[in-house]
């Protein structure tokens, strides 16, 4: 593998310094309240609004979703990383889809931060993405992280009713599907 | 984890990135690259005088590229449409992600009987260390480094600094450059923009 994860080099560094810092993910959090009011449109994407569970909108928040957890990536077409791991990442909705007791109460999607709709089209058609991708032209999805978009970034949220959403756990970087479906799924609300 | 705990994470996360140089300005950042990118921070947008204008005959150049072969450009001419993509530096943000993004996009230029040439005016050890962090490019990717930027000045796309500018040149298959975007060199060229440029060509 060329592509190196930066992400790794970063924790061991980290670590070094403080201690208590353990994961590369522990660099990033998530604003549950303004990954909530994210919207995102689905005017011309029945699929996905099927997938979704959503009925006669156009545009929607995440905790419209209909699923006990969403887990969102945020990848971009042009990031070489994002890539590669394109085929783990359908693995994971692969393995989800494939699970009766995950099947429609896990649902992914992924937003393409700095993407064109053409751009995230070009990813999707590529890659075979059968789970929906969402454009974010103007890195919208940055007002809810602490720190500068990096993709990929793995976020798994679960509805806790209302409008609101928890976050259960973030990952920076490459995953291995398994690993992160059991983390995304933990009961104990994450770290 | 205890609210404390948390709150040393995040300072700790923070004086990492400072200390590294990981903020940087609004723009998704790769996971790749062994965290090599150099972040110049936000630069002039445009920095150079455009000398080519549509309609001109492209400007022949003879380039070693990354691969040990020379690119010659006028070897395209009655054969295929021609893409340069100029991008400013090795190792820098946006242009990291640019080729990459070609790379998965190679339908959009085949569509329009197109070639696609990376222009850099970094030599080709650098282009070689750089572009490999890529995975497997399917375009060439050329060296303009000497003499200094020749190419890219001859197309009027060379920065006060000695880099070129983020520009994309289409060049017809009779050598006529039909298309000049001297781009933003902050900000990604939009793939639309190019496909539907790419669209005008004769096939």
């Amino acid at each position: 593998m060329s592509i190196l994860n930066c992400c790794l080099a970063l924790a061991a560094v980290s670590f070094v310094a403080i201690p208590g810092l353990a994961t590369a993910s522990d660099s990033l959090t998530v604003d549950a309240g303004a990954l909530a009011g994210h919207r995102l449109s689905v005017s011309d994407n029945a699929a996905a609004k099927d997938y979704l569970g959503l009925k006669g909108t156009d545009t929607f928040t995440m905790p419209q979703i209909k699923a006990d957890a969403v887990i969102i990536e945020i990848f971009s077409m042009y990031c070489p990383v994002c890539q590669a791991e394109a085929p783990v990442v359908n693995e994971l909705h692969q393995l989800i889809e494939k699970t009766p007791s995950l099947k429609g109460k896990v649902k992914l999607i992924g937003i393409g931060a700095g993407n064109s709709a053409f751009e995230v089209e070009v990813f999707r058609k590529k890659y075979n993405i059968l789970f929906p991708l969402f454009p974010d032209e103007k890195f919208a999805i940055q007002k809810a992280l602490s720190g500068p978009i990096r993709t990929p970034t793995f976020i798994a949220v679960r509805g806790y009713g209302g409008n609101g959403l928890k976050v259960q756990h973030v990952h920076i970087g490459r995953i291995t599907a398994e690993q992160f479906l059991k983390k995304a799924m933990a009961t104990s609300g994450g770290k | 984890m205890g609210l404390t705990g948390r709150r040393w994470s995040i300072l700790a996360a923070i004086g990492a990135f400072a200390v590294f140089g990981y903020f940087s300005a609004a723009y998704g950042k790769s996971e790749g690259f062994g965290g090599g990118i150099y972040d110049p921070g936000q630069l002039k947008p445009t920095d150079s005088g455009t000398t080519v204008k549509n309609g001109d005959k492209a400007p022949d150049f003879i380039l070693p590229s990354i691969s040990g072969n020379k690119v010659t450009l006028s070897e395209y001419r009655g054969k295929k449409n021609v893409i340069l993509s100029f991008v400013p530096a090795a190792w820098t943000p946006v242009c990291s992600q640019q080729w990459p993004g070609y790379n998965i996009a190679k339908e959009i230029f085949d569509k329009s009987d197109a070639v696609l040439i990376g222009v850099s005016v970094d030599n080709i050890p650098t282009l070689y260390a750089w572009t490999k962090q890529m995975g497997e490019l399917w375009f060439p990717v050329v060296s303009d480094f000497w003499p200094h930027g020749a190419v890219a000045k001859a197309y009027g796309v060379l920065r006060d600094d000695g880099t070129a500018e983020r520009a994309v040149v289409i060049i017809d298959k009779q050598g006529i450059i039909r298309y000049i975007d001297v781009h933003d060199i902050n900000t990604m060229p939009r793939l639309e923009d190019l496909s539907k440029e790419l669209d005008k060509l004769q096939k």
